[in-house]
């Protein structure tokens, strides 16, 4: 009976959980410090588990609609309405389940992982309501089928992340990063909503599904679609508006960097929905797709060649950041380049955006563990200096374990889960532009010497007499990088399960515009 | 034409939001230019809601005439909302900055470089 009940309002309670998780964190706060680690831990497993229950839903029986106010969840479109659906729907299908549980995962790695890695901070309540928020922003983006309702939540995400940020104030510096990041979030989130405001005097609909049915190529939404592109781009850190993304990575906990990185993957969700489900075929699709692709190949190769002389491990590693959102542009870029010509899609265009996808939850969880490592480094040596770290694989042995995971999976080496996703999009690109594709192998082979010579100037060498009394960090933050470290190795040694289970169907949802729209204005 | 002017004057409001942002110097300057962009885009949103002729969506005691669809006020108000709280935060954002660093000048605030 309650678990039906749960099953049936599991899109609201998605948000609702966290949402009203955050904001009992102050007082149970009052009660007592382990009340409130435990209450956070308890939210965001409930989270987890709610985020499976709709995954499953979804992945069974399809679309799940979620109408909020109406009498049935499944009324999206009320009788009385002329055929708009002017409620606020929730539209959850394969590719918004996927972003969900991938959110989810890291999320809860995180909370394990602050609750021991903020111990030494003062203001924890704000801060675990902050990152509650942040999710409930992450998951509301991903979730909802209403493009308001997309700028609100990534209003929250922008807000909570950019207030994260600045939290350890660090002499002004992390405020510094959290500005900048603010600004340009603020900026952003602006020009969506502008875009927004054109469609809807274009077609009075907020509604994407409702928008998509009736879209015209005309010049507003040319208009409003340069600046949905812009802005969530920026978003997402692609680079010509990507130098955010070091500043605000480096300088915000570790913790809170890993799930950062979700927030990103967010942005680059609604990209993709836009393109995808919003316009699809209605625009140059060629066009459009080279200038994601360009954007990707940009990213990929400015990322890491800043990256290498990087001296900070955290700025070092936002960078790399960057260079792996390349890949998902990439491909997911080929997959819209071809998306009007059914042979070629078939051919190549769909493995792209599986690759492209994959990738996806395969970064989230590489670099959510490495950030974590990197905090764990930075927890007990008390630098993110490279030069000055040394010799700490004496003492960090599980540390380094995971730092190696991570970074042969960032690398693209199997067993690991970057090598599965890489492989689908080398060969796919490889198909439609050898160049592409030899410029990413390029890129990977960068990225694997610029972490080994992170590798070598963290764990290698003697024993350095400064870190003589560094031992291994608390037993919950290596669980929260084991639960990482676990999802890397399962996706890299099973990566033909996954795909089928949750990448496949997360890449039909986004190439098959119709069955969107069918799902929820009801099949007219 | 008449019915233009508040779109080309939400326009010009967001534009000279944009390069007040990008031309001052001092962060609060910055902060004024984003809620410049604010105003303009809540002004654009009203613009479009706008029905010559149209009454406010209240049903008791209304007249004759057609009924507007508050969507795009509800979207304003929304909007004005977020903006407080996100004009308040950058303004203490650089508060702090002001404290620890004693200027608000970008030139000199840039510490993070590479």
């Amino acid at each position: 009976m309650i678990f039906e009940w749960i099953v049936q309002n599991s899109p609201a309670l998605l948000l609702a959980v966290p949402m009203l998780g955050a904001f009992a964190v102050p007082l149970m706060g009052r009660i007592g410090e382990k009340a409130r680690d435990g209450w956070v831990l308890l939210v965001s497993i409930a989270t987890l588990i709610i985020a499976g229950i709709l995954t499953n839903e979804v992945l069974t029986s399809g679309t799940v609609v979620y109408t909020f106010g109406a009498a049935n969840p499944a009324l999206s479109v009320p009788a009385d309405s002329g055929g708009i659906p002017f409620r606020i729907i929730f539209a959850v299908d394969a590719m918004s389940v996927f972003m969900a549980i991938s959110a989810s995962v890291v999320g809860f790695a995180v909370f394990l992982y602050s609750i021991v890695s903020s111990a030494r901070m003062s203001g924890k309540d704000s801060f675990f309501a902050l990152i509650l928020l942040m999710q409930v922003g992450i998951l509301g983006m991903v979730c909802t089928g209403d493009l308001f309702n997309f700028f609100v939540f990534l209003e929250i995400n922008s807000l909570a992340g950019a207030a994260l940020v600045a939290s350890r104030v660090d002499k002004g510096v992390a405020v510094e990063a959290g500005l900048k990041y603010a600004v340009l979030s603020t900026l952003g989130g602006l020009l969506v909503l502008f875009a927004v405001g054109l469609l809807y005097g274009q077609y009075d609909a907020l509604n994407i599904a409702a928008i998509a049915d009736v879209m015209q190529f005309g010049m507003p939404e040319k208009v409003a679609l340069v600046l949905f592109v812009a802005a969530l781009a920026m978003k997402s850190g692609a680079v010509p508006m990507h130098f955010w993304t070091p500043d605000a990575y480096s300088m915000a906990p570790s913790a809170v960097t890993a799930f950062l990185v979700i927030a990103s993957q967010a942005s680059l969700y609604g990209l993709f929905r836009i393109v995808f489900t919003l316009y699809n075929v209605t625009l140059d699709y060629a066009a459009m797709g080279w200038i994601i692709i360009i954007l990707g190949v940009l990213s990929m190769f400015i990322g890491v060649t800043m990256a290498i002389p990087q001296k900070d491990i955290k700025r070092l590693m936002s960078y790399h950041a960057v260079s792996q959102t390349g890949y998902m542009l990439l491909g997911v870029g080929v997959g819209l380049a071809v998306l009007g010509d059914e042979n070629m899609m078939r051919a190549f265009g769909m493995t792209a955006m599986e690759g492209g996808i994959f990738h996806i939850i395969n970064h989230a969880m590489y670099k959510g563990l490495l950030f974590l490592t990197a905090g764990a480094i930075f927890y007990q040596a008390g630098t993110r200096n490279l030069n000055k770290l040394g010799g700490l694989g004496h003492s960090m042995k599980w540390t380094m374990l995971f730092f190696i995971i991570g970074a042969l999976a960032i690398a693209g080496i199997p067993p690991f889960n970057g090598f599965a996703s890489k492989l689908l999009i080398y060969e796919s690109v490889f198909i439609f532009s050898p160049v592409l594709s030899v410029i990413a192998m390029v890129v990977s082979i960068l990225t694997l010497a610029s972490f080994v010579k992170v590798f070598h100037s963290v764990f290698m060498g003697p024993r350095l007499p400064e870190y003589e009394n560094v031992t291994e960090v608390p037993k919950a933050m290596l669980y929260a990088m084991g639960i990482l470290a676990f999802f890397v190795i399962l996706f890299g040694v099973f990566p033909q399960q996954v795909i089928d289970i949750l990448i496949s169907p997360a890449a039909m949802a986004l190439a098959d515009q119709g069955s969107y729209i069918s799902a929820v204005l009801g099949g007219n | 034409m008449i019915y233009n002017i508040p779109y080309i004057a939400a326009g010009l409001i967001i534009i000279i939001g944009i390069v007040t942002m990008t031309l001052k110097r001092d962060l609060i300057k910055i902060v004024m230019g984003l809620c410049l962009v604010e105003s303009g885009v809540n002004l654009f949103l009203v613009a479009t809601g706008y029905i010559d002729g149209g009454i406010a969506p209240i049903f008791t005691n209304a007249g004759p005439g057609r009924m507007v669809l508050p969507t795009v006020q509800a979207m304003t108000l929304t909007n004005i909302v977020i903006g407080i709280a996100t004009t308040a935060m950058l303004l203490s954002f650089v508060m702090i900055i002001y404290k620890k660093y004693k200027t608000s000048d970008v030139t000199e605030v840039g510490r993070l470089k590479g």
